[in-house]
């Protein structure tokens, strides 16, 4: 077991009589790079100063390496652990040298050694070239590189990230994306990754919490996560297009029968017969093919007959709105869609597995508490 | 027109023929607005960056009560210093009436709500995250502050500027609180109006131009300072 880095017990955060925070207990261990995901005002940010120690909670615990953080220790002392990365670049005036070593000469190091550590991480960050030019005349994704390193070359033990690639453009953010990673891998950093976009989350990520309402709803491996949402809202999020409600008419042995409106789906997950629940499809997992080049409906799992309500090009994939009685949406490869020759009205064929089915109880808890890694 | 004109090229004499009466009246009003100005800095500065970030009740109203400063009519705080500083005043018993350290204090006071309130707008104006990404570096609060107020350095020359402007010319206080005695507390504002009233003209506007001059001198080197920082 690793040991924590950063752990928040209990912690709850209150704004104007209004609980903006409240985590049970987080533990983040040595090394892991934790990705917080959620919409806005999920206070994914407020949790991010509360573990950067800017922002002391309400009520509850924090430790440090299994230190508590108390009224009598040294925060600026405690706060030379971490360093946090915002959104805004937040460079200040002068050249970007100057902005890359601030946090050193904070710290009285000398200007020798700061002047090898800027070096070393403005080259690591392909900005070495900018060494001298003012931070006014940096482009955005620049600007965050320079903002990326004046943290790194603190050598920080726990490296907190807030939305730090949110306002770049794609390439850029892909390419930061790419070099984030490596950094990560290279230093073995503790790191605390906030987003709001799902891939981001899913490439930097080794666990994934998601955040609602002050709460963490869900943590687990992203792919868990990404494949068995624990609540409508976080399906939604994670872009399951497909949430129906419906009713366990069998469950045994790893596989349950749902009636969905005049449907019914099979899953390979055991549910209680009876039990109401929210059956999550993704898109991408539906098949579309036409009545004709179908055998027996009845011979196989899952197959739902409706009509084309809509249609939507998305580049090299085509979103298909089809009636079954209940709204399905699938998504399809271009050539599939130009093969089929599909068009509004058209009856159609929707196919899914049912191990891409994963239905969500409705008694289910909506919020987690956290075992520590 | 004849009269500005002959003013001017009376003022280039008196500079250049080495005045003495107009050297001391130069030297007194620098060594005076200076020093004011820099126990403005002094006090301002930091008064306004703490009142730019700091939260506290009435917060509103303290800076209201900063900004309604910054109208203070010179000749109301010349009557309240001298008041303060008369010999059977508050502060009667410094002795300071009638020299230069009385016309500091009254320029000082004249100026202080000026850069506190024109600092304390330059801190607000501020991108509020850049505390955090400061106290987040590894800060101390004092580190924090410095590193604001160099942030702010523009704006807080400005206040320089604006503070220095309004008390460079300003001629009631000094007056009251100075006594315009010649060698003393006479200053080039005080002398101008000596002089305007005694119908000496060309003194007057020479004075007036030498009074421009110096003023634009030290305006120039602060915006010069100023500029410098936006050239990248």
């Amino acid at each position: 077991m690793k040991a924590a880095a950063l752990r928040l017990e209990a912690v709850e955060v209150r704004r104007s009589k209004k609980t903006v925070l409240q985590i049970p207990h987080l533990s983040i261990g040595n090394g892991e790079v934790l990705a917080v995901i959620g919409p806005n005002g999920a206070g994914k940010s407020t949790l991010l100063q509360v573990l950067a120690l800017l922002e002391k909670p309400s009520r509850g615990r924090v430790f440090l390496n299994d230190q508590e953080v108390t009224p009598r220790s040294n925060l600026v002392s405690l706060r030379r652990h971490l360093a946090l990365v915002f959104q805004e670049p937040l460079l200040f005036r002068g050249s970007v040298f100057d902005n890359v070593t601030l946090g050193l000469r904070i710290r009285g190091v000398s200007k020798r050694e700061s002047k090898q550590r800027a070096e070393y991480w403005l080259s690591k960050l392909n900005i070495h070239t900018l060494a001298s030019r003012s931070v006014t005349k940096l482009s955005a994704g620049e600007a965050q590189r320079v903002n990326l390193a004046r943290s790194l070359v603190l050598n920080p033990e726990v490296f907190l990230l807030d939305e730090p690639f949110a306002s770049l453009d794609p390439p850029t953010r892909t390419s930061l994306i790419e070099d984030m990673q490596h950094v990560l891998a290279e230093t073995k950093v503790t790191a605390v990754f906030v987003t709001q976009d799902r891939a981001e989350a899913l490439m930097i990520g080794e666990r994934l919490a998601v955040m609602v309402d002050g709460r963490i709803v869900q943590m687990d491996t992203p792919e868990a996560v990404f494949a068995r949402p624990a609540t409508a809202e976080v399906a939604a999020f994670m872009g399951v297009e497909n949430i129906l409600a419906g009713r366990v008419l069998s469950g045994a042995n790893g596989r349950s029968l749902v009636q969905v409106g005049d449907h019914q789906i099979t899953t390979e997950e055991t549910h209680v017969p009876g039990s109401e629940l929210l059956i999550c499809l993704r898109s991408e997992d539906i098949t579309v093919s036409l009545p004709s080049e179908d055998g027996d409906l009845n011979s196989k799992p899952n197959v739902m007959k409706g009509r084309i309500t809509r249609l939507g090009p998305l580049g090299a994939q085509c979103r298909v709105v089809v009636d079954c009685s209940v709204p399905l949406t699938a998504l399809i490869p271009k050539q599939v869609f130009v093969g089929l020759s599909l068009s509004k009205g058209n009856e159609v064929l929707l196919t899914f597995k049912p191990r891409d089915v994963h239905a969500i109880s409705m008694s289910r808890p909506t919020s987690v508490a956290e075992n520590a890694t | 027109m004849d009269l500005i004109w002959e003013g001017i090229k009376e003022a280039i004499i008196l500079l250049f023929q080495g005045d003495r009466e107009v050297f001391s009246v130069v030297t007194t009003s620098l060594r005076v607005s200076l020093s004011a100005i820099l126990i403005c800095l002094l006090l301002g500065v930091p008064l306004g960056t703490f009142l730019g970030l700091a939260q506290y009740p009435g917060r509103r109203v303290v800076a209201s009560f900063v900004n309604v400063g910054m109208g203070l009519p010179p000749v109301v705080v010349g009557l309240v210093v001298a008041v303060m500083l008369w010999r059977n005043g508050l502060f009667g018993f410094l002795g300071v009436m009638y020299t230069p350290n009385a016309m500091i204090i009254a320029q000082t006071v004249i100026a202080l709500p000026i850069v506190t309130a024109l600092t304390m707008a330059a801190i607000q104006q501020l991108n509020p995250k850049l505390r955090l990404q400061i106290l987040a570096l590894g800060s101390t609060k004092w580190q924090m502050f410095w590193i604001l107020v160099r942030e702010a350095r523009l704006s807080i020359l400005a206040a320089t500027i604006a503070g220095f402007g309004a008390i460079i010319s300003e001629v009631g206080a000094s007056m009251m609180v100075g006594g315009n005695i010649l060698g003393q507390t006479r200053v080039l504002t005080t002398a101008t109006v000596m002089e305007t009233s005694k119908g000496n003209f060309e003194v007057a506007i020479a004075l007036g131009v030498i009074l421009f001059a110096l003023a634009y001198a030290v305006t120039l080197g602060l915006t010069l300072v100023q500029q410098r920082d936006t050239t990248p």
